[in-house]
């Protein structure tokens, strides 16, 4: 291991270590995401005004926006885990990676069909093969071929390190992907969908949609770490520490 | 009570509105049940292969001529 | 190991065995052949016969018949090997890894795609595309073929160590051979309106380089990751 990560980071990395310290954090984050969530939501649902083209549907970006940038986070996330998990091989990151394909694909989806809600009524199209969704679905086939890799292995860390292979190629290619489908409507003079408009948000929308963009954020802390919780303690099913906590559980 | 009809009307858009917020919540709670219910799976048969191993740890000296 | 051959000579004995090997099982050759044009047979039949909508798909048809094909024949890539243990003592060998590796893709790609690339007029005929277009395709089939076995490559190294699972390599390919499809139609359909079609074959062209160059190392690495158990 290298000298310059400080020893605490070290430490965490250590299974029983990060299974107390995501117990001890993940009622926090999953209470903020909850607080932020409600909060965020009366404010885009009840306090934000009707916008003047889209008229109440416009609600519906509230939700859609923040799982977007969810999707691309969490693929930023899973890469970067998959890169040291490849390179240093530690379990950790392993299991963050593995963990994080799940919530990564339902964000996806969520966003996929949120928009298609979306776009009917504004666009009057559920689906159009625009740059940008085409992105978004190539990213969940990207995060289910994640998930599937992973699940085809008999033994678990095997399939973790090819799957987190699979995830760094996903990363050079979703970009590959947009270019290529941008150079594509060009060449068939495609719908273009201006998603935005050009209309400025104003700010009674701007805060609530940063409010749901950090609840989301909160969420993924918390899901994460209840997932890899539960992962670590499949994963080290024989040692002492997932031992003593299963006969604990079981006397409680 | 006509306030909350109008706004669960959504200027004529709940068809599109209340869906996409009701999946959203959908995908959202299933997603934070399943390692709930992995967990206790887990940990029930981690239990389960424990009780496996004391068992047979305490039928060998049974077979042993000497123990009681 | 006395008398270590020259790179050269192993790359040579590498194609010369896997391709000897892909001769002795000319039916399995056949095969991506057939489906293709069976797949291309069904079009007319599920479309009606109507030249100028079979002449507007024509050029899109043949090429993810193509591709379906090429997924049929992916799988089997490294089967064998890895079912006689010689992929392993591939990884152990003093060659490096990444140029025999680049050597059975090549040698897959001689076996499976080629046939399909011949038979590409042919598909292309039944759906009436125009002879002007028909060299463009095959340009562009001749780009993007190998482009797909590399990539694929790399994928079915990856699912070395599983249960064979076809339907998990096509989920996994899919996203990855969309560009290619893209701009290997766009070329066919810019040809087929009369408009310059020669950038997106270059697009073709350097992705086909990287792929070259990247992929057999990167097929390495995943062939490392999934035998190393």
């Amino acid at each position: 291991m290298a000298s310059w990560i400080p020893l605490w980071l070290h430490k965490l990395g250590s299974p029983p270590t990060f299974y107390r310290f995501a117990g001890a954090l993940q009622p926090w984050a999953m209470a903020l995401a909850l607080l932020l969530g409600a909060i965020g939501l009366y404010g885009g649902l009840v306090l934000a005004p009707a916008d003047y083209q889209q008229a109440d549907a416009y609600r519906i970006i509230f939700i859609h926006v923040p799982s977007a940038w969810m999707s691309m986070f969490i693929y930023a996330v899973m890469g970067v885990a998959s890169f040291v998990a490849l390179v240093w091989r530690i379990k950790l990151a392993e299991v963050v990676a593995m963990e994080s394909a799940p919530i990564g694909a339902a964000f996806t989806f969520i966003t996929l069909v949120t928009g298609s809600l979306w776009g009917k009524p504004m666009w009057g199209t559920w689906w159009t093969w625009d740059a940008r969704l085409t992105s978004e679905l190539v990213l969940l086939f990207l995060f289910l071929g994640v998930i599937g890799l992973y699940h085809a292995f008999e033994d678990r860390r095997q399939g973790a390190r090819a799957a987190a292979f699979l995830a760094i190629i996903g990363i050079i290619n979703v970009p590959i992907v947009h270019f290529s489908v941008n150079w594509w409507n060009t060449l068939h003079q495609g719908s273009t969908v201006n998603v935005f408009g050009q209309s400025k948000i104003s700010a009674d929308m701007l805060w609530p949609l940063l409010t749901m963009t950090l609840a989301t954020k909160f969420y993924y802390l918390a899901s994460l770490f209840s997932r890899a919780r539960t992962d670590l303690l499949a994963l080290e099913g024989g040692k002492d520490w997932v031992r003593k906590i299963a006969e604990d559980e079981a006397s409680r | 009570m006509n306030a909350l009809q109008q706004f669960l009307a959504m200027g004529g858009y709940a068809a599109y509105v209340w869906p996409a917020y009701a999946l959203f919540f959908a995908v959202l709670l299933a997603d934070t049940l399943a390692p709930r219910l992995r967990r206790r799976r887990v940990l029930a048969e981690l239990r389960a292969r424990l009780a496996r191993q004391s068992a047979r740890q305490e039928r060998k000296p049974l077979s042993t001529p000497a123990s009681p | 190991m006395m008398n270590r051959p020259s790179l050269a000579s192993a790359c040579a004995a590498m194609l010369r065995r896997d391709l000897t090997l892909a001769w002795r099982r000319r039916g399995d050759i056949a095969m991506p052949v057939l489906y293709a044009l069976i797949v291309t047979m069904l079009f007319p039949f599920a479309l009606g016969p109507e030249d100028t909508l079979l002449q507007r798909i024509a050029g899109g048809v043949v090429l993810v018949t193509v591709l379906l094909a090429m997924l049929l024949a992916l799988d089997a890539m490294f089967a064998s090997d890895i079912e006689d243990g010689s992929l392993e003592q591939l990884v152990l060998a003093p060659q490096p890894l990444a140029l025999m590796l680049g050597m059975k893709i090549l040698a897959h790609w001689l076996a499976t795609a080629l046939p399909l690339i011949v038979i590409a007029p042919l598909m292309a005929a039944m759906l009436h595309l125009p002879g002007v277009v028909i060299p463009v395709l095959l340009l562009a089939l001749v780009l993007a073929t190998p482009l797909l076995s590399l990539l694929g490559a790399v994928l079915v190294a990856l699912t070395a160590g599983t249960r064979r699972s076809g339907m998990l390599l096509a989920l996994m390919l899919l996203p990855l051979c969309v560009p290619a499809v893209i701009f290997a139609a766009g070329a066919v359909a810019a040809a087929q309106q009369g408009l310059p079609w020669l950038a997106p074959v270059a697009w073709l062209a350097a992705a086909l380089v990287l792929a070259v160059v990247l992929a057999p190392l990167a097929c390495a690495a995943a062939l490392r990751i999934a035998l190393d158990a």
